[in-house]
């Protein structure tokens, strides 16, 4: 699949995280972070034992540490949001390092940082194990919508291309010697936007017709059906079960 | 603006997610009449408009600069049900594909980022093109107005989910005032961007702006030194729909529009009177007062909507605020609704007789 659309995210290997069947994979991240999100976060050991499981699959998946961990910047702005925390929020204060900070604003911020680090590893990891063009396959087999598969598809495969007029235009600006410096040059960038949608919009009607001209009758065909065998389904859900059963230790323990 | 996994509790993100998969099942439905089956390629073209055109920063000065939402312009331009589903595919993909936004979180994010802004705008957006004059000038006041108040009726959204739901205990008044307070401002770029980038389409390809459908000037023929009407044959209209059919479909799509703007005004009175009464301070002075007693009472407060109406007295106030705003919602849309449907039969009843002679005549 050479000439197929590939995302910076995705991570080229023939690891066994690699050959699993897309499907199997997006249910395993998702049930994995459900089990995330509900764990007590009083049992602070219960998320060391999640990170460790993460590791375990990048590991498997031949991920390299630093390129999970430089992935994992996207979410900088919530750390930044969750610093704040223990100085806005109310309840019982403790005194740290001469600031008073709140005990519940810790106890909030701790939880949000958790588990929204879980949750955005284990994204990176499913990205970076799987292609695009599987994860739309995988979706489908999810059940999701054929209808809104296939938009997602059509954004995901001419999204390069609108981005493309974009910076075609962003040059063309720049060669006539434009440079946005204020809100005084929002009038011509907005203009801009109203020629890329434009530009989109008359696009997507030839893609229309083109399909049509092909026999396009309102739904894709598919050539390529993906199945999952039992092994493999075990295999992909071991990561939630054994996330579950941390989590069943963390509530009773 | 993206919520992270964790930031909303398990249970409210799951009924999020019901409320998002609900909408967008209407949506499907929804731009599947807009656009039949031209769906999938515009639709996926707008959503990967929308995607470009918030990498589209736009410079604020001293080396920062800001971007585009979307949702109002997406609304606008495209229709609200087309809105929706674009935004929400944007969505999808950004928490799938690039880890923004949690997974779990992704009701959380649909329902505030992409129902609420598009439902909020195209109901004023449309609100206020009925009401304004015809011209492409109050397309461009009515795109601002409406992404104006998007966002933050998108914060507000957010911060009613915070309040059944949040893990932090920050006091609600000081989430409502930071999260409205720092939208309204996000809202004011947006609003200028959309204007500015709606005025830009109308001024070439008026004909795809979908709020602006049906405010196109009339073809007039100029004979022996008169303006006609010209003959309505020429209308361009959708080919496999027989002449009888538009009239029930705009009367369908009013209806819709109706209760959408129904439904939003009777939330924001509720719910936005029911907040902004409670006085942030007071609301402190509360939580100090009780103590730890703080964390049950914020959950009797926030159950009260769902729950029975008997709470304590503490919110009683608020509560009965947001009743009467609701009340007074429904009163008002009585009584304007009257208003205006005895008008229009009287006007209709008045063209149709002055039609009928001058048709004769000609």
């Amino acid at each position: 699949m050479g000439a197929g659309p590939e995302h910076k995210l995705y991570r080229h290997g023939h690891s066994p995280v690699h050959a699993l069947p897309p499907h199997t994979k997006l249910a395993a991240v998702f049930a994995f972070v459900v089990v995330v999100v509900s764990t007590p976060r009083e049992a602070m050991w219960a998320f060391a034992l999640y990170a460790g499981l993460l590791a375990a699959v990048a590991r498997t998946a031949r991920v390299p540490a630093g390129f999970l961990l430089k992935r994992l910047l996207i979410e900088v702005p919530f750390v930044a949001f969750a610093v704040l925390l223990p100085f806005v929020a109310e309840g019982e204060r403790v005194d740290v390092l001469g600031m008073s900070l709140s005990v519940g604003g810790l106890w909030g911020a701790w939880n949000v940082l958790a588990k929204g680090t879980l949750g955005v590893a284990a994204s990176v990891l499913l990205a970076a194990t799987t292609e695009l063009r599987e994860l739309l396959l995988g979706l489908q087999r999810l059940k999701l919508p054929p209808l809104l598969v296939q938009i997602a598809s059509f954004m995901v495969r001419y999204g390069d291309v609108i981005t493309d007029e974009m910076r075609r235009m962003r040059i063309a600006r720049e060669s006539r010697g434009f440079e946005a410096r204020g809100i005084r040059h929002w009038g011509v960038l907005a203009k801009s936007a109203g020629a890329l949608f434009i530009r989109s919009y008359e696009r997507g009607e030839r893609v229309h017709l083109a399909m049509v001209s092909r026999g396009y009758a309102g739904s894709m065909p598919v050539i390529d059906e993906v199945t999952a065998s039992r092994a493999q389904w075990s295999y992909a859900l071991a990561l939630p079960s054994a996330a579950l059963v941390v989590c069943l230790l963390g509530w009773t323990l | 603006m993206h919520a992270p996994d964790g930031f909303i509790n398990a249970p409210v993100s799951a009924a999020a997610g019901v409320v998002a998969a609900g909408a967008i099942a209407v949506s499907l439905r929804g731009a599947r009449r807009e656009l039949d089956e031209r769906t999938a390629p515009l639709a996926g073209l707008v959503a990967a408009f929308i995607f470009a055109v918030q990498m589209l920063n736009f410079p604020v000065g001293a080396g920062t600069s800001g971007h585009l939402l979307g949702g109002a312009l997406a609304a606008i331009l495209v229709g609200p049900y087309t809105g929706v589903l674009c935004v929400s595919v944007v969505l999808l993909m950004q928490a799938v594909l690039f880890a923004d936004g949690g997974l779990t979180a992704l009701g959380v994010n649909i329902t505030t980022m992409a129902i609420t802004t598009t439902v909020v705008a195209y109901a004023l957006f449309r609100g206020l093109v009925k009401l304004l004059p015809r011209g492409r000038r109050t397309l461009t006041a009515a795109s601002f107005v409406a992404a104006l108040l998007s966002v933050p009726a998108s914060a507000v959204v957010f911060t009613l989910l915070y309040a059944v739901g949040g893990t932090t205990d920050v006091s609600l008044g000081k989430v409502a005032t930071a999260m409205v307070g720092v939208h309204l401002l996000i809202g004011l770029g947006e609003a200028v961007i959309t204007a500015l980038t709606v005025g830009a389409v109308v001024a070439v390809r008026p004909d795809l702006v979908h709020g602006a459908r049906g405010l196109r000037q009339k073809l007039k023929l100029r004979v022996n030194g008169e303006l006609v009407d010209a003959p309505q044959a020429t209308e361009p209209g959708p080919p496999d729909t027989p002449g009888a059919a538009p009239s029930p479909v705009a009367a369908r799509s009013r209806r819709t529009l109706w209760i959408t703007g129904l439904v939003t005004s009777l939330v924001l009175a509720g719910f936005v009177s029911f907040y902004a009464s409670a006085d942030p301070d007071g609301l402190e002075k509360v939580a100090t007062d009780h103590g730890i007693d703080e964390k049950a009472e914020e959950h009797g407060l926030t159950g009260s909507p769902l729950a029975d109406y008997g709470v304590e007295d503490v919110d009683d106030d608020r509560l009965s605020g947001g009743l009467a705003g609701v009340i007074g919602v429904g009163a008002t849309v009585v009584a304007g609704s009257g208003v205006f449907w005895a008008v229009r039969r009287r006007r209709t009843g008045e063209e149709a007789e002055a039609a009928d002679p001058s048709r004769t005549s000609v």
